[in-house]
C-alpha cells in the first residue's frame, strides 16, 4: 500500500517540481514502486522535468473525469522501470479536478505503488488543496528566503486544517525540505541560516540542497537531478532525503559539489 | 430544629444569545394589525423563536404594558424579556434585560466584573504554533499561547494575550473594548500590537524592545512596552 506524500511551499518556484521529480527518481532507483502526479493542471511542468512531454497521452484529468482508464495514463520512465508519470492537462483548467475524482484516482494508485508523489501547485487555491488533501504526509519545499518562509508557514497550517487527516483528528507529518540553500552566504548572513527557517517553521527537517547549477541543467535535459549527475551536489542531497523517507538515520551533511574542501557537517539528525 | 444544609457553591455563567427583537409602535392596535397581516403571510414567523420586546420608545402603563404582553401570547408569540422598562414599573413577570454594550461600558470601571469575564472556562489555550493566515479569536477571555506566532497570524482576544514563544504577527488585546487588558511575549518581533485599539507597528517599536521579552500595557491613549527581567 502506498504511501502518499505531497511535495507543496506556497510560494512559486522555490523548487517542487524538481524535488518531485528527484525525489521519485531516487526512490525508484532503490527499487521502490513509485509515481510522480502532477497537480498543476493548466501549467504542467512535470512531464517536462521528467522528460516524457512526448509521450502524454492521457492525463489526470482524463482520469478523474472517467474519460481515461489509469493504465492508459501512466507513462512509464525510460530509465527506470518502477517509476511512473501521471502528467497534468495543459489545456483544462484546474476546476475541471474535482475532490471525488482526485479521491479515487488515489486510492486507485495505492494498491500498485510503494509511493504516491503529488506535486502541488503554487498558491493556495483549489489545485493546491486538492493536491494535499488525500495525502498521508508532505514535504514543504522552502529557500531560506523570508516570503518563501512565510508562504510554507501558511501551507502548513492549511496541511493542518483542510487535509482529511487533520479533518480526522490525526496529526498530518510535515517535514522541510530547504533547497536552493548556500552554505557560504548563509554563513555571511545573506540569506537566512538554516536555524533561523527552523525557528519559525517548527517543523522536522528532511533535507538541505544546496544551490547548484546542476539542477537547471538537469531540468532542461528532461532528467530528474538525482539521474542526470548522481555524484552532484544535489543528486546527493536528494538521494540522502529519499533515504530519510524511507526511515533511514542518514547524517545531515550539505553535500556540495567540490566534495572534500566545503562539506559541512551541522551535526543535526534529520527527521 | 431544622436541618441545615451546608451552602454548596453552583455553578452559573454568563452568555450571550442571539433573539429577535421586537419594537412595537403607536398605536398599538395598528402595530399588532401590522404583525396579524405578517403572521397571515407567513404562519410560522415567529414559531420556535426567541423574542425580546423592546418598550423604551413607548411610555406605557403597567396595564398597558400586561395588556401587550397577553396579545402577544395569543398570538404564540413567546417573549423572553423586555427592553427599555424601568425595573420598578412592572412586577416580575418578565426579565428586564440590559443591552451587552452598558454592561461592557460598566467592566472598564469595575475591576471586579474585569476578573470574573478573564475566568478559566472562557480562556483559550494553545499549544501549537499559530501560522501564517490564521486568525485566533476570544471573544470572551485571555489567550496563552505555549508556542510561537508567525508573521501573518492574528490574535484578536477580549482579554490579555500571553505568548511563551516568539511573537512574530498581529496581537489585538482588549479588543472588546477593555483598557486593562495586556500582552505578554518572550520573544518580540510583532507587526502590529493593540491594546483596546490603540495599537503601534513595527517601525514604531523601538529598538531595544525589538527580539526581547516584554509586556505591553495602556496607559491612558498610549501604548506602553517594557522590557521584563
Amino acid at each position: 500500500m502506498a504511501q502518499v506524500l505531497v511535495v507543496t511551499s506556497g510560494k512559486g518556484g522555490v523548487g517542487k517540481t524538481t524535488t518531485t521529480a528527484a525525489l521519485g527518481a531516487a526512490l525508484a532507483r532503490a527499487g521502490q514502486r513509485v509515481v510522480v502526479v502532477d497537480f498543476d493542471v493548466g501549467l504542467r511542468n512535470l512531464d517536462l522535468v521528467m522528460g516524457a512531454e512526448r509521450r502524454v497521452v492521457y492525463d489526470l484529468i482524463h482520469v478523474v473525469q472517467g474519460a481515461a482508464k489509469l493504465s492508459q495514463a501512466l507513462i512509464r520512465d525510460k530509465r527506470i522501470e518502477t517509476l511512473y508519470l501521471l502528467a497534468a492537462s495543459q489545456t483544462r483548467d484546474k476546476d475541471s479536478l474535482s475532490d471525488d475524482g482526485v479521491e479515487r484516482v488515489i486510492g486507485e494508485l495505492r494498491p500498485s505503488f510503494d509511493w504516491v508523489i503529488c506535486d502541488s501547485p503554487a498558491g493556495i487555491e483549489r489545485g493546491a488543496s486538492l493536491a494535499m488533501r488525500h495525502a498521508d504526509f508532505a514535504v514543504v519545499v522552502t529557500n531560506p528566503e523570508v516570503s518563501s518562509v512565510r508562504d510554507s508557514d501558511r501551507i502548513i497550517g492549511l496541511l493542518d486544517s483542510i487535509t482529511d487527516k487533520a479533518k480526522h483528528g490525526e496529526p498530518m507529518e510535515k517535514f522541510l525540505l530547504l533547497t536552493r540553500y548556500d552554505p557560504i552566504r548563509a554563513g555571511r548572513g545573506e540569506m537566512l541560516c538554516v536555524d533561523d527557517v527552523l525557528d519559525i517553521l517548527c517543523i522536522p527537517l528532511l533535507g538541505i540542497i544546496p544551490e547548484s547549477k546542476e539542477v537547471l541543467q538537469a531540468s532542461n535535459l528532461g532528467s530528474p537531478v538525482t539521474l542526470n549527475n548522481p555524484k552532484s551536489a544535489p543528486a546527493r542531497a536528494y538521494s540522502d532525503a529519499a533515504r530519510r523517507l524511507r526511515g533511514e538515520l542518514v547524517p545531515l551533511v550539505v553535500p556540495t559539489d567540490k566534495d572534500s574542501l566545503l562539506s559541512k557537517l551541522f551535526g543535526r539528525r534529520a527527521a | 430544629m431544622p436541618t441545615e444544609r451546608p451552602t454548596t457553591s453552583f455553578k452559573f455563567r454568563g452568555g450571550c444569545f442571539h433573539a429577535l427583537v421586537l419594537k412595537p409602535e403607536i398605536p398599538i392596535s395598528t402595530w399588532l394589525a401590522d404583525v396579524d397581516a405578517l403572521l397571515a403571510r407567513s404562519p410560522g414567523f415567529f414559531a420556535k423563536k426567541s423574542v425580546v420586546i423592546d418598550i423604551s420608545d413607548l411610555s406605557l402603563t403597567k396595564q398597558n404594558f400586561l395588556d401587550l404582553l397577553d396579545e402577544l401570547s395569543r398570538r404564540e408569540i413567546r417573549i423572553l424579556g423586555v427592553e427599555g422598562a424601568n425595573p420598578s414599573d412592572f412586577d416580575g413577570r418578565i426579565p428586564i434585560l440590559a443591552r451587552g454594550q452598558a454592561e461592557r461600558a460598566n467592566s472598564a470601571e469595575s475591576p471586579a466584573f474585569a476578573s470574573s469575564t478573564s475566568s478559566p472556562t472562557n480562556s483559550l489555550l494553545i499549544e501549537a504554533p499559530v501560522r501564517s493566515g490564521q486568525l485566533v479569536v476570544c471573544p470572551d477571555g485571555d489567550v496563552t499561547i505555549v508556542a510561537s506566532v508567525a508573521s501573518g497570524a492574528e490574535i484578536v482576544a477580549a482579554g490579555s494575550v500571553h505568548i511563551y514563544g516568539t511573537l512574530r504577527g498581529r496581537v489585538l488585546a482588549g479588543a472588546y473594548g477593555n483598557q486593562r487588558a495586556r500582552i505578554f511575549c518572550r520573544r518580540l518581533e510583532a507587526e502590529l500590537i493593540a491594546i483596546d485599539g490603540h495599537y503601534i507597528v513595527a517601525e514604531e517599536i523601538e529598538n531595544h524592545f525589538r527580539q526581547a521579552p516584554i509586556r505591553a500595557w495602556l496607559d491612558g491613549d498610549a501604548l506602553k512596552i517594557t522590557k521584563m527581567a
